[in-house]
């Protein structure tokens, strides 16, 4: 018995519909403790060199935590990894929500996917019932839809993840949705999803998790429930959630603007948190065990809807992003996209890449299926998400994702694909911002955010310093914020209540029976965070430091308006941040981990 | 004193389920809490907590006389009288009297421990007269 896990790791064989369970490696909960370690370890040791993202050797593997579903505040994260069909790369996506807590209380850590199933299927687990169920009338069916005749049919105790037809259609960005408005969004593990055939995981649990020692674990628990309610922050967080930061971004030039050519927006006022409070929320929506939810429940009259949302990510892409000037349109957008199941993220970072395209001339209506675009355009914007999600016409081009339609679409339109590895950057503009421009740019995932969000950071040390010490704090964030992934749990109790990390350290001891430091955990997460570079390597010839490199428009262009107007992060300083990355990272020039570096960190095994 | 549930508080976090049944029976698992989440989604998107009132209706009807008052003045089941008879199920006016032979051997049900009152970080749970 595991201590801390469910105990089992299930097989799903989807060519031949063999399923499987076999108990939980111990070394691997010692080595990789789960979550995105084991993601990744699976990954690595189970899916062969240059397997096709959507062909039957590549998995999806869905993992909770030491952390997940216990009494534990932010309790409720699950990984979900894959080999990316939008970067070709490593794709780790948190999923918010029930779904991780349900799977633990099944007896499962992780869920692994495995070949394709001949016709559409859903896979139904409930305790040790686990079957593949014919998924035909719900195919073609968007994600609110099916979770709600699932819950309907099953009962509300039961936790259902869902791709839409974004999914089924092989849109390169699409997305998971869970408990009506949660998403495992980035990298395309819903493509992946859709390309088995497997349109929903329905999952539900009543084993009790052992745990080694009952009552320090309930003293641990409470510690930091306590922690988190006399927190300064809770109420003013609680309030506006991730949205808090949009007023800030928008100031600080942070706030990605008409496809990031600016970091400012001159009706950024009308996104802001307290308007979104004010006008269109209803409630607070929590993931599991979760004292601060960050999630808000909207509802949009101008629409008759209701959508969890928007989060900030999805203010800055689909709202100002897009040069939206109403909360409400920018809500709409972004239920549309939960519906259809194609990320916020990657959506409103292809969309501006074609709105620019479109007003510099280099695409026209002959292009766009005769769609006028333009900024602030909300009806041409709902009409390309679900040409998108459909890959009909102009959005089969989007469908790719931005790198790849400015690929094929050329004349320029290559230096305004805001992305990073192909995936579109999310929602901070970074013309100054070097912490977090570096940030983004050695992400192991691709453009994204959650790894490492430094931009405080920059602001507090100097925006534009080009220093070691803020690349060591960009690695060190890289090493100890995915250990949250690993463990299972959310990360913002500690990012925005500033509660003491110290106390998770006797939490996961009581319910592991390891004692474990933080300094332990961050050995793992660097681990991990090398793990996943050799895995871009193996994958994909000639990479390295190119890979790496940012959008132009990072270095070529500064803004023209707003709190970063005239500002920008030169190519020079660009090429001295990656410097100092790798030489701190112990990576060669081009971006590999040295062989003293693999040996040091004892991956010799993990590569060929 | 009993338990109080304001919903337009609850954001549907059930931490109060794991430390309810952390309570009840050592164990971490929320399907053996005592109370009740009813989520209201995609429209109109509301939750609802069933908690224990304190009313006794199921004491009265328990031909054991298995469910007693504590210290605390509220209703627990002793767990080595009841014999899983469910007269006490059909009762309770807020559909928090538990069994699930599946789960556990006696019935269960709130006995104002207020763990559940100490997760609850939006301040939809309290305890009063």
């Amino acid at each position: 018995m595991l201590n801390g896990y469910g105990g089992s790791i299930l097989r799903v064989n989807l060519t031949t519909g063999k399923i499987s369970k076999e108990p939980t490696p111990p070394e691997v909960a010692r080595d990789f403790i789960g979550g995105r370690g084991f993601g990744i370890y699976f990954l690595t040791k189970e899916v062969p060199k240059g397997t096709d993202p959507l062909g039957p050797e590549n998995k999806l593997i869905i993992s909770s935590g030491p952390l997940s579903g216990m009494l534990v505040a932010g309790g409720g994260k699950c990984d979900w990894t894959t080999k990316s069909p939008l970067t070709g790369g490593y794709a780790s996506a948190s999923l918010g929500g029930l779904f991780t807590a349900e799977m633990k209380y099944a007896g499962i850590d992780s869920i692994i996917l495995e070949g394709i199933s001949p016709k559409p299927v859903y896979l139904f687990i409930d305790d040790n019932k686990i079957e593949l169920r014919d998924a035909a009338p719900y195919w073609g069916k968007g994600t609110f839809e099916v979770e709600k005749e699932f819950k309907e049919k099953f009962g509300e105790e039961y936790q259902i993840a869902v791709i839409g037809p974004g999914g089924e259609n092989g849109v390169a960005f699409a997305h998971i949705n869970h408990d009506y408005g949660r998403q495992a969004g980035r990298g395309g593990v819903g493509t992946v999803m859709g390309a088995k055939k497997v349109k929903a995981i329905v999952v539900h649990g009543t084993k009790s998790v052992p745990v080694a020692d009952v009552d320090a674990y309930r003293q641990a628990g409470m510690a930091l429930y306590k922690a988190c309610k006399e927190a300064e922050g809770l109420k003013e967080w609680t309030r506006y959630g991730t949205t808090i930061v949009v007023s800030w971004c928008d100031e600080v030039g942070a706030l990605p603007t008409r496809n990031f050519s600016a970091g400012s927006f001159e009706d950024g006022k009308n996104l802001y948190g307290t308007v979104m409070r004010e006008q269109i929320v209803i409630t607070d929506k929590g993931c599991f065990g979760c004292p601060c939810p960050c999630g808000k429940y909207s509802s949009m009259k101008r629409y008759g809807t209701h959508v969890e949302g928007p989060e900030y990510e999805t203010i800055g892409m689909l709202g100002s992003n897009l040069g939206f000037t109403n909360i409400e349109d920018v809500a709409q957008a972004n239920l549309l996209c939960d519906d259809l199941g194609i990320d916020t993220i990657s959506a409103g970072g292809v969309i501006a890449w074609a709105i620019e395209a479109y007003t510099k001339g280099i695409l026209t209506k002959a292009d766009t299926d005769g769609l006028e675009l333009s900024w602030g355009n909300p009806q041409a914007v709902f009409a390309l998400i679900e040409k998108i999600a459909k890959k009909q016409g102009f959005g089969a081009l989007l469908a790719d994702g931005v790198k790849k339609a400015a690929q094929k679409v050329g004349k320029g339109s290559e230096k305004f694909a805001i992305h990073v590895k192909g995936m579109e950057q999310s929602a901070y503009a970074t013309h100054n911002a070097t912490a977090m421009l570096i940030s983004y740019m050695t992400c192991d995932v691709g453009a994204h955010h959650n790894r490492a969000w430094a931009i405080t950071y920059d602001l507090q040390v100097g925006r534009d310093k080009v220093v070691p010490e803020k690349v060591a704090r960009v690695i060190w964030l890289q090493n100890f914020r995915p250990m949250f992934d690993v463990l299972g749990a959310c990360r913002l109790q500690w990012v925005e209540l500033g509660i003491d990390r110290k106390l998770y350290e006797p939490l996961l001891q009581a319910i592991t029976g390891i004692p474990r430091t933080w300094e332990d955990l961050e050995a793992v997460g660097n681990r991990i965070w090398n793990l996943t570079r050799l895995y871009w390597a193996r994958e994909n010839e000639g990479f390295g430091r190119a890979w790496d490199m940012p959008s132009p428009r990072f270095y070529e262009e500064p803004p023209q308006s707003g709190a970063t107007a005239g500002q920008i992060t030169r190519l020079e300083d660009v090429n001295r941040l990656l410097d100092m990355y790798y030489e701190q990272r112990g990576w060669d020039a081009n971006g590999m981990p040295t062989p003293a570096t693999i040996e040091k960190l004892n991956l010799g095994a993990f590569v060929s | 004193m009993r338990l109080y549930v304001d919903n337009a508080k609850c954001s549907g976090c059930r931490a109060c389920l794991v430390a309810c049944s952390l309570n009840l029976f050592r164990e971490s698992n929320p399907k053996k809490a005592a109370l009740t989440l009813l989520p209201h989604f995609p429209a109109p998107g509301v939750y609802e907590m069933k908690v224990c009132t304190q009313c006794g209706d199921c004491a009265r009807v328990c031909p054991t006389e298995a469910i007693k008052l504590n210290e605390r003045g509220a209703y627990y089941v002793d767990y080595d009288e009841c014999n899983l008879c469910e007269a006490c199920v059909p009762e309770c006016p807020e559909s928090v009297m538990f069994v699930r032979t599946e789960l556990a051997n006696h019935a269960w049900k709130c006995d104002l421990c207020g763990d559940c009152v100490a997760v609850c970080g939006t301040g939809a749970l309290w305890i009063a007269d």
